[in-house]
């Protein structure tokens, strides 16, 4: 109990430090709607839906990597990250916080990019919302392991999508399967497999990343 | 053991009897085969190094994938040169095991930007070893994943008439993978070594200095 205790203090701090500064939020929201924009003139009038979805996809990728670059530059600014590791809580309540508090920042952004998408350019099912927030939970859960890992390092920015994308595979298949394909059950099937196998395994490694 | 690579290469044509292109099998699948190998050893020397915590264990996670990478990059390149032989494209989507060394190969390429990009110590043999990890965890979810793709990339799977081996084939095949093995196995070593040799040798500099 005092461990979920410690993720909503993490998860709370997160939304807070954002709702007093802005700096993830807007940046995500008015990146994923330029997209969708730019998208609109890079699809070729009469191409179908299936390259929307597609596209789609790319826009949701990328918006997440975005937040994720963001996530652990306060508490690199300020040397809260090695507070957080000598607090006398379980390491991986860092990482289950900040999982959450992305998460979070990325769903907010799609409640207003979905119906944009919605608008300009194919309706969504419920398969598809299924698969778009199964998918949000394993790029977070990788995500945020990945950018803790990159903060560390000397090219931060640049590392961050190097290490997510070929992760992210298997995602933008399930979601793009869960998007347009008759049988998008097995998709999902794939993305709950992915987010189960990920989550404990960045849920376990989280310690070993962030200690000296 | 160049004895056996050439003994390998000399005798694998001569049962070839499905045309000049299906010899290649005989390289392609031991070269996939280990580099599966590779990728797995590197991930179960990444395991022990964060489960006990030998730093030893650092650089031989880091030898291993780096000769999974040199040999995923080959059966890059020979896949393609039997695609090109056999299906008459250089690439094709729609060979699962293809993509999948794409996939890996770019994860893995991932991984030497990492390591080189954290400062050396421990954090950093750390870093490397869960990120190798997800390595060997993305490996059948990748596999999953291409499979599911090729339904709505490739309504028709492409049919590829399997091999069949008869006694004298396989025992080549099992020859040439001996071999690949052994080499993978002797160019593991050889790294080691070097790389072994070159962190005493810094570590000596450092103590005269």
């Amino acid at each position: 109990m005092i461990y979920f205790a410690d993720v909503a203090a993490l998860t709370r701090k997160d939304l807070r430090v954002e709702l007093r500064a802005r700096d993830t939020l807007p940046a995500m929201l008015l990146f994923v709607l330029s997209t969708l924009v730019v998208f609109h003139f890079a699809l070729p009038e009469g191409t179908g839906d299936d390259a929307a979805y597609g596209l789609l996809w790319v826009a949701i990728v990328f918006t997440a990597l975005l937040g994720l670059a963001r996530a652990w530059v306060p508490e690199q600014e300020h040397g809260v990250l090695d507070g957080l590791v000598l607090a006398p809580s379980d390491r991986s309540a860092i990482w289950l916080g900040k999982t959450l508090a992305t998460l979070a920042f990325l769903v907010a952004a799609q409640v207003v990019a979905l119906p944009a998408f919605v608008l300009f350019f194919a309706p969504l099912d419920a398969t598809a919302l299924a698969g778009v927030l199964l998918a949000d939970i394993g790029i977070c859960a990788v995500g945020s392991l990945m950018a803790a890992m990159a903060a560390a390092s000397r090219s931060r920015e640049v590392l961050l999508p190097l290490l997510v994308l070929p992760l992210a595979i298997p995602l933008i298949v399930g979601g793009v399967g869960a998007a347009i394909s008759p049988e998008g059950g097995r998709y999902l099937l794939l993305l709950a497999l992915y987010d189960g196998a990920f989550a404990v395994l960045s849920w376990a490694s989280f310690e070993y990343v962030v200690t000296e | 053991m160049g004895l056996a690579l050439i003994l390998a290469l000399i005798v694998a044509p001569e049962d070839a009897d499905q045309g000049i292109s299906q010899r290649i099998f005989y390289i392609h699948v031991p070269i996939a085969l280990t580099a599966y190998f590779c990728f797995g050893l590197g991930a179960w020397k990444a395991l022990l190094l964060l489960w006990r915590g030998d730093e030893r264990n650092d650089l031989e996670s880091y030898v291993a994938i780096h000769q999974g990478t040199i040999f995923g990059a080959l059966t890059l390149i020979t896949g393609s040169i039997w695609a090109r032989a056999s299906w008459g494209v250089w690439w094709t989507w729609s060979s699962n095991q293809l993509v999948l060394f794409l996939v890996l190969f770019l994860f893995y390429c991932a991984y030497f930007m990492l390591r080189f990009s954290l400062e050396e110590g421990a954090r950093r043999a750390r870093s490397s070893a869960v990120y190798a990890l997800f390595g060997v965890v993305l490996i059948p979810i990748s596999f999953l994943a291409i499979r599911l793709a090729d339904d709505f990339i490739h309504p028709t799977v492409f049919v590829r008439e399997g091999p069949q081996m008869t006694g004298t084939m396989f025992a080549t095949f099992c020859l040439s993978w001996a071999a690949v093995t052994l080499l993978a196995y002797v160019l593991y070593r050889v790294e080691l070594a070097g790389k072994r040799l070159d962190a005493d040798l810094r570590e000596l500099r450092e103590v005269l200095q």
